[in-house]
């Protein structure tokens, strides 16, 4: 979301533009660092939990601490767990109104730009600021219509059976390493629940910033789409440039009801010392749809695979990914479809660049159950590697268990884009503006299926990290 | 003053395997060359060398234009000083709009000295300009809406080089063998097209197997290489007799390149 303030500000274009920090003199709280029951603890008693959330905190935090690091995808072992603020507080409660919102930590939104897309394209805004939202809004009618759009914290307080209905059901602690670690120290997020047949027609947005360093991120989303009803949920993320690292693991759990529809869109911008290693899973049941779209630029890891799990006949998952690695970074993403009935069917188009020695994985898997005959699924990857130093590989399982399914799967040989490069240039571009051309085409088919103002902000960021390299 | 573009004794290699083995030529704008050979004689590598491909290695030699030495520069400061080479195997582009790219090049082209970022050439402009080239070629209009060279058929795609040419107003074109995968009738429109821009304003060397282009646009030079080398040189009527008899006559002339060419890697 671009502004003009910070368009201005950007001095070198080629560097990340949202490094700049605010002094963390203010916070109302923070946790020293490192990780034990009394920090869990602690955090539990500061938003006045009730008793199980706790006892769910503390379980989950043995598993975590049981759980052996993944042995696969991006070397984790730098992450010192103990060198990291498990929750802090920016502010002591959530403005309503910007006005609301501490001074200097508003005007690190306005530099987002983010009350400027409130106003002109958005049905409500969560702003996350390090653990805790503090700022939210909510389109009057969808209100009305009985739409929820709350932080998780509120939603526990405010909504308890639903939250406790839904709460991890779809993700429990000891699915993996970073699913527990999150369920132990879980803040903030957003809560979503849409209403039988309410179609929302524009986006909620959701705003996550880590500003101090050290920081550990772990917001917790639930989103519950009712029977025919639709939303388009939007996610963006940025941090400071500092030189140590910062964490940020969070847990999406999502439950779409019969006919209803979900997109997911993430437009993923950390700075280079964020390990983002995310865990995301939908639950789509009869004839409903599960979109995720998924932007991943920035950090210095990023592990993620959104899930779509097709619960009943009908069911649709489809993920758009890409990834931009770039100098320094390891994108290791993808997507899983887990078909558990017949007749369900699911996409995942994958496109990955690589620049400057940074390296980029697909991993996906598609697995059809015994019982889901007559299922779809197509996967179709691509990579672009821009330089010999760079480095793309693709990992796909596939596990099926039913012989009556249809299952494509198209991996383009990633090639070195110098043939690309060299035709371009014998017609007069430069290197750079050639690199970028075949890079803007190369995503073009997936930005065409972001609404407008994400396309125009997707394009700017990856022409950021086209600028950044070249000499 | 009419520009020229200098070939002397011209070494090229591919991943440390020497193809062309001494290339003298000099091209005036103005001239129409014809270069013919057999298939591997090196063709196709003195017109990726002269354009810049960075796998195509000049280990030594000079190519200048108008005493300028381009051998250490870019492609695109090539295209910029007017070299333009309508490349046998177009590249495929996905999602790149013909224009938008084509409007790109000829902006920088027509300003040499256009620093990345600044104004494209005006969009009315271009696209006055743009409509006319392609009717000029006989192609639909909406291809300059379509991604580059993307599902085009063979005869698209040169069809494409040749109204890239006809856009960038090179002094210097090559056309690597432009003609071949056309029907006759794509060969005739690509013919007038060449020998329309073809005026005392560019030079050409016209890279061919067939007859067809040559009908239209006459060569004053036809060159023969074989081995790496061009072993002769002559006018139209070589041109004309290699056509018909092909290449054993020069084999035999010149036993020794005849062997490089059989074995290219065997030294
Ligand atoms: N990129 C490359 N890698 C390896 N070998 C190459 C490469 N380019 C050219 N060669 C070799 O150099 C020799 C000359 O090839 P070139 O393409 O220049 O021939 P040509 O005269 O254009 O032939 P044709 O008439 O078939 O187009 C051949 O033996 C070819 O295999
Ligand atoms: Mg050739």
């Amino acid at each position: 979301m671009a502004t003009d303030i910070n368009e201005k500000e950007q001095v070198d274009i080629g560097e990340y533009q949202y490094g700049f920090h605010d002094s963390t003199d203010k916070y109302f709280f923070t946790s020293g660092k490192g990780l034990n029951e009394e920090v869990v603890a602690q955090i539990s008693e500061m938003k006045g939990e009730p008793a199980w959330m706790r006892d769910f905190r503390l379980e989950s935090l043995r598993i975590f601490h049981e759980k052996p690091m993944p042995n696969w995808g991006s070397d984790l072992n730098r992450i010192d767990f103990q060198n990291i603020h498990y929750f802090m507080r920016a502010s002591e409660r959530q403005g309503k109104t910007w006005d609301e919102v501490p001074e200097e930590i508003r005007k690190t939104y306005d530099r987002l730009g983010i009350p400027e897309a409130e106003k002109k394209y958005l049905s409500g805004v969560k702003a996350q600021y390090e653990s805790e939202v503090v700022y939210g809004s909510l389109d009057e009618q969808l209100a009305e219509k009985g739409v929820i759009f709350t932080d998780t914290d509120s939603a526990l307080k405010d909504h308890p059976e639903l939250f406790r209905e839904y709460f991890g059901t779809i993700i429990p602690p000891h699915d993996n390493k970073f699913a527990a670690l999150n369920s132990a120290v879980w803040s903030g997020g957003s809560f979503i629940y849409v209403p039988p047949g309410v179609e929302i027609d524009f986006p909620l947005q959701a705003y996550f910033r880590i500003n101090a360093q050290n920081m550990g991120q772990f917001e917790r989303t639930l989103i519950i789409v009712d029977e025919g009803a639709k939303i388009h949920y939007v996610e963006g993320c940025t941090a400071p440039t500092y030189s140590s690292d910062s964490l940020h693991s969070a847990v999406v759990e999502i439950i779409v009801k019969r006919e209803g529809r979900c997109r997911y869109t993430t437009i993923q911008n950390w700075s280079n010392n964020v390990y983002n290693l995310v865990t995301k899973r939908a639950m789509a049941y009869r004839d409903a749809l599960m979109e995720w779209v998924d932007g991943n630029l920035g950090s210095q890891v990023t592990m993620k695979y959104p899930a779509v799990y097709l619960m009943e006949p009908g069911a649709r998952g489809e993920t758009l990914s890409i990834a931009f690695a770039n100098k320094g970074q390891h994108q290791d993403a993808g997507a899983k479809m887990v078909h558990c009935a017949p007749d369900t069917s699911s996409r995942i188009i994958s496109k990955s660049i690589s620049k400057g020695g940074g390296r980029s994985s697909y991993r996906g898997l598609v697995r059809v159950e015994k019982n889901a005959a007559r299922c779809k699924s197509n996967v179709v990857c691509d990579a672009l590697i821009l330089d010999a130093q760079s480095r793309s590989d693709t990992y796909p399982y596939i596990e099926v268990e039913n012989d009556n399914v249809a299952i494509e799967h198209e991996a383009s040989v990633s090639k070195i884009a110098e043939e690309q490069l060299f035709y371009l240039m014998s017609r007069g571009l430069t290197e750079a503006e050639a690199s970028a051309m075949i890079v803007t085409g190369f995503i073009e088919p997936l930005v065409k299926e972001l609404p407008m103002e994400y396309a125009v902000e997707m394009n700017r960021l990856i022409e950021l990290q086209m600028e950044g390299s070249v000499g | 003053m009419n520009s020229i573009l200098k070939i002397e004794d011209l070494h090229v290699a591919v991943e440390d395997t020497p193809i062309l083995k001494g290339v003298n030529l000099d091209i005036r704008q103005g001239e129409i060359h014809a270069l013919m050979g057999p298939n591997g004689s090196g063709k196709s590598t003195l017109a990726y060398a002269l354009a810049g491909h960075p796998k195509y290695e000049i280990t030594s030699g000079k190519v200048e234009i108008d005493g300028t030495d381009i051998v250490e520069l870019d492609p695109c400061e090539r295209a910029r000083l007017g070299l333009f080479l309508a490349f046998q195997y177009p590249v495929v582009i996905p999602g790149v709009k013909v224009a938008d790219f084509i409007r790109h090049a000829v902006t920088n082209v027509r300003n040499p000295d256009r620093k990345e970022g600044e104004n494209l050439m005006p969009m009315r402009e271009f696209r006055k300009e743009l409509k006319q080239r392609m009717e000029d070629l006989g192609m639909d209009t909406e291809f300059a809406r379509r991604y580059l060279n993307e599902g085009f058929s063979g005869g698209e795609k040169k069809r494409m080089e040749i109204l890239q040419m006809a856009m960038l107003q090179p002094k210097f074109s090559i056309l690597d063998e432009t003609d071949s995968g056309l029907d006759s009738d794509a060969v005739k429109v690509v013919a007038e097209g060449v020998n329309r821009l073809a005026g005392p304003g560019m030079g050409v060397l016209i890279i061919t197997h067939h007859d067809r282009l040559l009908e239209y646009n006459i060569p004053q030079y036809t060159h023969v290489m074989l081995g790496g080398r061009i072993v002769e040189t002559g006018d139209a009527e070589l041109a004309r007799e290699l056509h018909n008899e092909g290449y054993q006559s020069v084999r035999e002339r010149h036993p020794q390149e005849a062997t490089d060419q059989l074995e290219p890697s065997a030294s």
